[in-house]
């Protein structure tokens, strides 16, 4: 049996799912829910500045049957009196003393500011901070949230002061409304930050209601760009977090993934490319808390199939499996393949590749099934077929090396290799 | 044991003749059958379809939230597409021919979902053609069944002004007059028929029997075309002793008086032998059922094997309690005082493959008798082949010869639907007519130079 529990600079949970700081994680009431469902840990709502939120917050994307396969929202951080957040904290952590309890912080933008605020939730028994400096709506306007994360001048400032005063690990939550996340994860750990966690919310804008002509979320006539998360941005989330992990200052320090992790797959996922521990928010805003048995289940019995005992015997697995495309091998090779027996003759390779690709599929016509198989010799192998077949295993990508050799680009240079073969 | 109306209560009525295939409530519903659909290329399912409803790109546009589209897809190909998706034998059509088959998946719905587009489409009374300019062009369509109003609306929109004659009090043809009320209700096929004739174009007139009060050579002198959609109409004779005892009637009457007069109108008997095993003897035999019979029997001269009938239709009939004797003749209808008392049937066996390709019932000599009171007589039906002689136009056995699937012997007259191909489904007809309306245009357009 698989051993989930992590250890995150000393803040140990029994697995590795936390709650990312959101909705879900505003209030003892559901935090507790949480946590007797059996959640490792949450990040409490980002505490701080004194706000006030607007009726809607949310907005989602819609694919096919699947609802919520992208969602946004415009609210802001937590809008209770701090000493409420501040008394439910040290009530849930004297209840729950095995799992984590990160506090998420966004203090107005001074240093005594956020000195009051990290004595404040220490006190109150936060085992660890998270920055946000990612919230890409409502705080940036007024110089907080990404409009710190954005800059990594500030960021590091920021970072700084709260080194200053912060006695327990403090991870800094990086935007993703930049060209890279790199640079403010670099100037955070400079700064002193003990881990990293990524990505927070990608601005934008869900949709436009046809019939009122209002883009989403509706507030009385107007919108505003909401922060865009759920299962549409895991790409990116993990392609920003394997550049953190790649990166030899900022892979030195722990991370906690974040972004559209909605199974086990996900997380094992961000775990593979770095991730010690992984933060969830919008699957358990779709489905309940309930999601985490499967969660923790589907983990364990992956890790007893492919014989790893802890968490951290897997974590960054497969960051060393990212690499430059001028570090490809040209001289692999790999061509479709579709079996004749399980093809449903569905037609769905045939168009795609036809219209769209490189006209390796040959169609036979019958009634009312056509024979569809592929053109080798005109098979690039790039994969779409396989993509968009609705049958598993039909189609397969069969290697056929041009040569046994490695040959990357800049040796194809080199040596004067031929071009434009296609 | 009598042959008797009225048996149940109209609560009970409502209940047995209720949709069999209860549309889609609400556009959730449909949406999760439409986003099922893989949207194959060039799609097994279109190519099943008689009138080549393009099914994918329909379904698509549900999901897509373009129901006007969707209808005006599935209308355009064929225009009676609310009603075939009602009564197609969808299962060896675009249903069977589902690539989830071939996965041992349930195909998609199609016609439930063909059934939601076309429903709203007429519900709305989406206006979705238009005529072009008139061509001052007028044609003659005789029968105003699914081939006639196929060849009329497609005529119509190429600006051609139609007469439809049809000889019933309104139109729709089978569609209207012979198809089981659970499937589709008369006052469903008028709502169809006024819906395809709000194109406008097409001047409708009832209770006009060619050979009768209607003569081909007016038609033919004052018609730029015409196009014959009679039908068929007759049901065939079993030729057997005691035919014509009181009892024993033919399904296509009995539907008809289902269907023009109400449940409570039609006498049904408590035994009922019905013979034969296509759609319409499974129509006359549930509905016999559901009338109040307490038995009925099917009775065919073959098996399961070589039945016309599908499998769905079969179950259909089986679960509605009606008994199956397979390789069984009627030879004798016994009465007294000349009522239907008894059904007398030869037991066949099946012996080499006959025209059709299937095994063909041989007798063996064994008889056995069935008390009924009722015999309803389903095996097929026969063209109007006095009618068509008197026309003088080429036949076979009765059924309109044509050259290139419209044209007849006579000039300017064309021909489809049943009175061609001797009975076949709705979709067929719409797709006869289809074509016949394509053939006029190159006619006349001929003619016109």
């Amino acid at each position: 049996m698989a051993d989930l529990s992590t250890d995150f600079l000393g803040i140990r949970s029994p697995n590795p799912f936390w709650l990312a700081s959101a909705p879900p994680t505003d209030k003892i009431i559901n935090v507790m829910r949480a946590l007797d469902a059996g959640w490792g840990g949450v990040v409490w709502k980002t505490l701080g500045s004194q706000v006030k939120n607007v009726s809607s917050r949310y907005s989602s994307v819609n694919y096919g049957s699947k609802r919520m396969m992208g969602f946004n929202n415009i609210e802001l951080i937590s809008d209770r009196p701090l000493h409420l957040n501040l008394r439910e904290i040290t009530e849930v952590v004297k209840r729950y003393p095995d799992r984590a309890m990160i506090v998420s912080l966004m203090a107005d933008n001074d240093r005594a500011s956020w000195h009051t605020l990290i004595r404040q939730c220490e006190d109150a028994g936060a085992m660890g901070f998270e920055l946000n400096f990612g919230c890409p709506h409502g705080m940036t306007e007024r110089g907080m949230g990404a409009a710190v994360g954005q800059d990594p001048e500030i960021a590091k400032m920021v970072v700084e002061w709260v080194m200053e005063k912060a006695t327990i690990p403090v991870i800094t939550k990086l935007t993703p409304n930049v060209h890279s996340v790199v640079p403010t994860a670099r100037a955070s750990v400079e700064g002193g930050s003990n881990a990293l966690s990524l990505i927070n919310t990608i601005q934008s804008v869900t949709g436009v209601d046809l019939d009122t002509l209002v883009p989403n979320p509706y507030v009385a006539g107007k919108s505003v760009y909401g922060g865009y998360c759920g299962p549409a941005v895991k790409p990116i989330a993990l392609k920003m977090l394997t550049t953190v992990a790649q990166d030899p200052l900022t892979s030195t320090v722990p991370i906690s993934g974040i972004g559209g992790i909605s199974t086990w797959r996900d997380a094992v996922e961000f775990m593979l490319l770095g991730a010690t521990t992984v933060q969830i928010c919008t699957a358990a805003m779709t489905h309940g808390f309930r999601i985490i048995e499967d969660l923790c289940e589907g983990m364990s019995n992956w890790m007893d199939e492919k014989g790893f005992v802890h968490t951290r015997d897997f974590v960054g697995k497969s960051v060393p499996n990212i690499t430059h495309w001028e570090d490809l091998d040209i001289n692999y090779h790999h061509i479709a393949h579709i079996n004749q027996d399980k093809c449903i003759h569905c037609g769905l390779c045939y168009i795609a590749c036809e219209d769209t690709s490189h006209q390796s599929i040959r169609l036979d016509r019958g009634n009312p099934y056509n024979t569809y198989t592929i053109i080798e010799e005109e098979c690039v192998g790039c994969n779409l077929c396989q993509l968009v077949c609705p049958v598993a295993d039909c189609i397969t990508m069969v290697e056929q090396r041009v040569s046994p050799e490695y040959v990357n680009w800049k040796e194809w240079q080199r040596r004067g290799l031929p071009l434009n073969d296609h | 044991m009598a042959i008797l109306n009225n048996r149940l209560s109209p609560s009970a009525y409502a209940e047995h003749f209720q949709d069999i295939h209860p549309p889609f409530e609400t556009l959730d519903a449909a949406l999760v059958e439409a986003n099922r659909c893989l949207f194959c290329y060039d799609a097994p399912c279109t190519k099943l379809c008689p009138t080549s409803i393009d099914v994918p790109k329909f379904i698509k546009q549900i999901a897509t939230g373009n129901v006007r589209g969707s209808a005006h897809t599935i209308l355009s190909a064929n225009i009676m597409g609310a009603g075939c998706s009602k009564v197609c034998p969808v299962e060896k059509l675009c249903e069977g021919a589902c690539v989830f088959n071939l996965m041992h998946e349930p195909p998609i719905n199609i016609a439930r979902l063909q059934r939601y587009s076309t429903e709203k489409a007429m519900a709305a009374r989406w206006p979705l053609f238009t005529r072009k300019p008139p061509t001052g062009k007028r044609v003659a369509v005789v029968g105003a069944g699914p081939a006639g109003l196929s060849c009329a609306h497609a005529l119509s929109r190429e600006g051609i002004d139609v007469t439809l004659y049809e000889r019933e009090p309104k139109g729709g043809g089978l569609m209207t007059y012979g198809i089981a009320a659970y499937k589709v209700t008369p006052e469903f096929c008028e709502e169809e028929v006024q819906y395809i004739l709000s194109l406008g174009g097409v001047t409708i007139q009832y209770e006009q029997t060619l050979g009768a009060n209607l003569t081909l050579e007016t038609l033919q002198a004052q018609y730029d075309a015409v196009y014959l959609a009679f039908g068929v109409g007759q049901a065939r004779q079993l030729n057997i002793p005691g035919e014509a005892l009181e009892g024993v009637v033919d399904a296509l009457s009995f539907i008809y008086q289902l269907r023009a007069e109400g449940f409570s109108a039609v006498p049904v008997g408590d035994k009922v032998a019905v013979i034969g095993m296509g759609m319409t003897a499974i129509d006359a035999a549930t509905q016999a059922r559901r009338l109040g019979a307490s038995e009925v029997t099917l009775v065919y001269r073959r098996t399961q094997d070589e039945m016309p009938c599908t499998q769905h239709e079969l179950d259909i009939a089986k679960l509605d309690g009606c008994q199956v004797i397979w390789l069984a003749a009627p030879s004798e209808v016994l009465g007294l005082d000349g009522k239907v008392q008894q059904l007398v049937c030869e037991r066949m066996e099946l012996g080499e493959p006959d025209a059709s390709g299937r095994r063909s019932p041989k007798p063996t000599g064994e008889t056995f008798a069935m008390h009924v009171d009722m015999v309803i007589k389903a095996a097929g039906q026969e063209p109007f082949g006095a009618l068509v002689s008197n026309l003088s136009l080429a036949h076979k056995q009765g059924r309109v010869q044509v050259a290139d699937k419209t044209r007849t012997n006579l000039p300017g007259v064309f021909a489809g639907g049943d009175c061609v191909n001797g009975g076949r489904e709705v979709v067929d007809a719409v797709q006869a007519g289809k074509d016949g309306a394509a053939s006029i245009l190159i006619y006349l357009a001929g003619s016109h130079s």
